[in-house]
């Protein structure tokens, strides 16, 4: 009780706070002082604390089950275990927002400690832009989902949270998202303030750098999280299903990979300025497009809490409002420089950089139309229709190839002109790659030349970043490793896609079933009390060609509050092959639905997507050591 | 004559204009292959001419219609003005029950007829989709 009205009051004092810290700043942007007035800095750290201090409380609630509390109404219950009930606090709406508010305010203030060698009104400026966004969010929360709602009478017991979602990867998975997510608003408005300073320039790169990293990293192992929690949770069987919400955490990533191979080149040659700028806004306003898109139940997921109109129709005022605040100040203030560093060789590492960019906006606009395409569809002609996987496939699997051979051979080009060096090395290593995909793939695919050439792509690049790691003749070592995990991550994608089998049968308790070699003997079934569900536990005896017998127990979860039937698959996970068994129950039937599914290196996808985000990591923690 | 500067701009300018229009008439032309579009029962009933495509059909599982064997699922998807038999084999969602709302993927044999390839699956058991809601005309 107590808890909701400090949480309420302190969002109140946050927002005005906001407020006061802009007068504040404004007054300070037009002082002569070298440095930022420590006001400031004590204001935007008050305001940090009101925030953590609102979130607190929250998830004090959520602890201690305090029901008059509408959110933890909705979503809790007093038998779930303390870890759901404190993950529970951000598995909603309006917890998830207060978490979004929470980071916005702790990565200005990060971002103020951090940039004390910048100059002053730069400083300020970006503090004023996220401000903005800042009060968005503050009015978001307290006009349209609130967190603090009371209740009258109080409720003995909560709705409880979708069982679905209580998963330890889920309890992490939305925090890294929104640190990932928010580090972009960041960006944002530093290169909108470094826009209007005209201070688009190496200095301002090497520090907003870090800043994309950071969000670089968070977002690539938020989205890994959300896709190891699909493969073994939602029971389909893959790790990724080009559903819309996947998607739209999939673009604001391709743009932000984007902007970190442009910053490169910013970096060293101050060139490129309106396109960095460019690429800043647009991450962001895909992050925002993405939040308003699943907040507001335009696509139906497990992300959708509710469907409220009223949150959808904020969101999208705000989000017009930033876009053409964003525009008006990138044509009124933005003024190209140094118009002589624009030259370039046409062999050069520049252009393979913009060639990067280019498949990047490619791939960009395939996921956005294919994901906007049927909303788009159904306000015009209310014709309901659906983008699957075929479509997705289809356009990006080609463009991979190309895209993969430039990312070879880009790498090893020099700034401004350059040639290609060591051409030998590189052309046995292609013909290397060519011999051994073919002699792989030989037997294993129908569409023999279409795979052959897509995966000796992949191999090149794995065997030429491989053959860095080794020589380390580029001492690049950060962007080997991260080039290196994304040809890991292709190869591990393609052979998985090729070798992957499935079974799918209904089968009664004491069967077997057979096919091919191989067979699958349900031998008994086991009932269990936990403290929020019961559970209906099966053994599975499953031999393979080669006479090898697993055991494998996938689980049926049957949960009281709410009630919901989830299935838990089980999978025996090996360096080479997962083993993945999910049951499905039919209502009054003695049959089970069962689907057994081989998946070659699945673990691999897992590890190559670690090895990226590592080779960012490096990268991050590389420039502090040099300074 | 032009400067080298001017000709590498225009040369700089016409390759992101005709890569831009290669995008796009790519993915629409795709689009149109791999849509699949959602049709009620009623709606597939009203058909003049059997559809070869991929389609989705929505409505709620009719009560006492599912009959299961080792091969098989059937039953009859209803929007209580129409009716449809489906019959699939495949992984079964678990909110998937009699009295439930559903959408089924999969090919028309006729028009009483479906062959579903795949049972989407809905995490809700209070949620609807809307599709669906629509179809069954909010009842």
């Amino acid at each position: 009780m107590l808890a909701n009205q400090i949480g309420y009051y302190s969002l109140i004092l946050g927002l005005l706070l906001s407020v006061f810290l802009c007068g504040v700043s404004i007054k300070d942007l037009n002082s002569n002082n070298k440095q930022i007035n420590q006001n400031v800095l004590s204001l935007s750290f008050l305001q940090l604390v009101f925030v953590i201090v609102s979130f607190l409380s929250l998830i004090l609630s959520f602890i201690n089950s305090d029901f008059s509390n509408e959110t933890v109404f909705n979503n809790s219950h007093t038998t779930k275990p303390l870890f759901y009930k404190i993950s529970g606090t951000w598995g909603n709406h309006e917890g998830s927002l207060l978490l979004w508010l929470l980071v916005l305010t702790l990565f200005i203030f990060l971002f103020l400690i951090k940039s004390k060698e910048q100059p002053k009104k730069y400083r300020i400026l970006t503090l004023l832009f996220q401000q903005i966004i800042i009060i968005g969010f503050f009015l978001f929360v307290l006009m349209t989902s609130n967190p603090f709602n009371y209740l009258f009478p109080i409720p003995n017991e909560g709705l409880g949270l979708n069982p679905i979602l209580q998963d330890p990867a889920l309890a992490i998975h939305p925090p890294i998202l929104y640190l990932g997510y928010v580090g972009t608003s960041i960006i944002f408005s530093s290169s909108l303030a470094a826009v209007t300073q005209n201070y688009i320039s190496k200095e301002w790169s090497q520090h907003i750098k870090k800043w994309v990293l950071l969000s670089w990293i968070f977002l690539t192992i938020g989205i890994m999280l959300g896709s190891i929690w699909a493969y073994y949770e939602l029971g389909w069987g893959g790790f990724w299903f080009w559903d819309p919400v996947e998607n739209v955490s999939l673009m604001p990533w391709l743009t932000l990979t984007a902007l970190l191979h442009c910053i490169l080149v910013l970096e060293r040659r101050a060139t490129l300025t309106s396109w960095v700028v460019i690429l800043s806004i647009t991450t962001f306003t895909l992050s925002m497009c993405g939040t308003f898109l699943v907040r507001s139940g335009i696509l139906n997921s497990v992300h959708t809490f509710a469907n409220d109109p009223a949150r959808g129709i904020f969101i999208l005022i705000f989000l017009f409002i930033l876009i053409a605040l964003s525009l008006g100040i990138f044509f009124f203030f933005h003024k190209e420089n140094n118009k002589d560093s624009n030259n370039f060789f046409w062999l050069s590492r520049e252009t393979s950089i913009l060639i990067n960019n280019w498949f990047m906006m490619y791939f960009l606009s395939v996921v956005l139309i294919g994901t906007v395409y049927p909303i788009f569809l159904d306000v015009i002609s209310s014709e309901k229709i659906s983008v699957g996987p075929p479509f997705y496939q289809k356009l990006i699997a080609p463009f991979l190839i190309p895209f993969l051979l430039f990312m070879s051979v880009g790498p090893r080009l020099k700034w401004i002109k350059s040639k290609i060096e060591n051409k030998k090395s590189l052309i046995i290593t292609f013909i290397i790659s060519v011999m051994l995909t073919f002699f792989i793939v030989k037997n294993l695919t129908t569409d023999l030349l279409f795979y052959t050439i897509l995966i000796s792509a992949a191999f090149f690049l794995f065997f030429t970043t491989l053959k860095e790691l080794f020589i380390k003749k580029f001492n690049n070592i950060s962007q080997t490793v991260a080039h290196f995990g994304f040809s890991l991550l292709i190869l591990s994608i393609l052979f998985n896609n090729i070798l992957s089998s499935e079974i799918i049968t209904n089968i009664k308790i004491g069967e077997k079933y057979s096919y091919d070699k191989s067979e699958i003997f349900f031998k008994k079934i086991e009932e269990r009390k936990e403290s929020n569900f019961n559970s209906i536990i099966a053994y599975f005896e499953i031999k393979d060609e080669k006479g090898k017998i697993i055991e494998l127990n996938p689980e049926i979860r049957i949960y009281d509050q709410p009630v919901i039937i989830t299935s838990e698959a089980d999978i025996k996970t090996t360096l080479l092959e997962d083993k993945f068994l999910v049951m499905n129950l039919v209502k009054g039937n003695e049959y089970f639905n069962i689907r057994y599914q081989v998946k070659p290196f699945m673990i691999w996808i897992w590890i190559s997507i670690l090895l990226l985000s590592l080779g960012g990591s490096m990268s991050l923690f590389k420039k502090r050591y040099e300074k | 004559m032009y400067g080298k500067k001017v000709k590498l701009r225009v040369l700089f300018l016409t390759l992101i204009l005709a890569s831009v229009i290669l995008t796009v008439f790519l993915i629409l032309q795709s689009l149109k292959e791999n849509v699949v579009y959602f049709q009620s029962p009623s709606e597939i009933k009203s058909l003049i001419e059997l559809n070869k495509k991929k389609i989705r059909i929505g409505g709620m599982v009719k009560e006492q219609s599912v009959f299961i064997n080792s091969n098989e699922v059937n039953f009859i998807i209803t929007d209580f003005k129409n009716e449809i038999n489906v019959t699939y084999s495949g992984a079964v969602p678990n909110l998937f029950s009699e009295g439930k709302g559903v959408v089924a993927e999969g090919f028309l044999k006729d028009k009483n007829y479906f062959s579903a390839t795949k049972i989407l699956a809905k995490h809700d058991e209070n949620y609807m989709p809307p599709e669906v809601k629509e179809a069954i005309g909010d009842k």
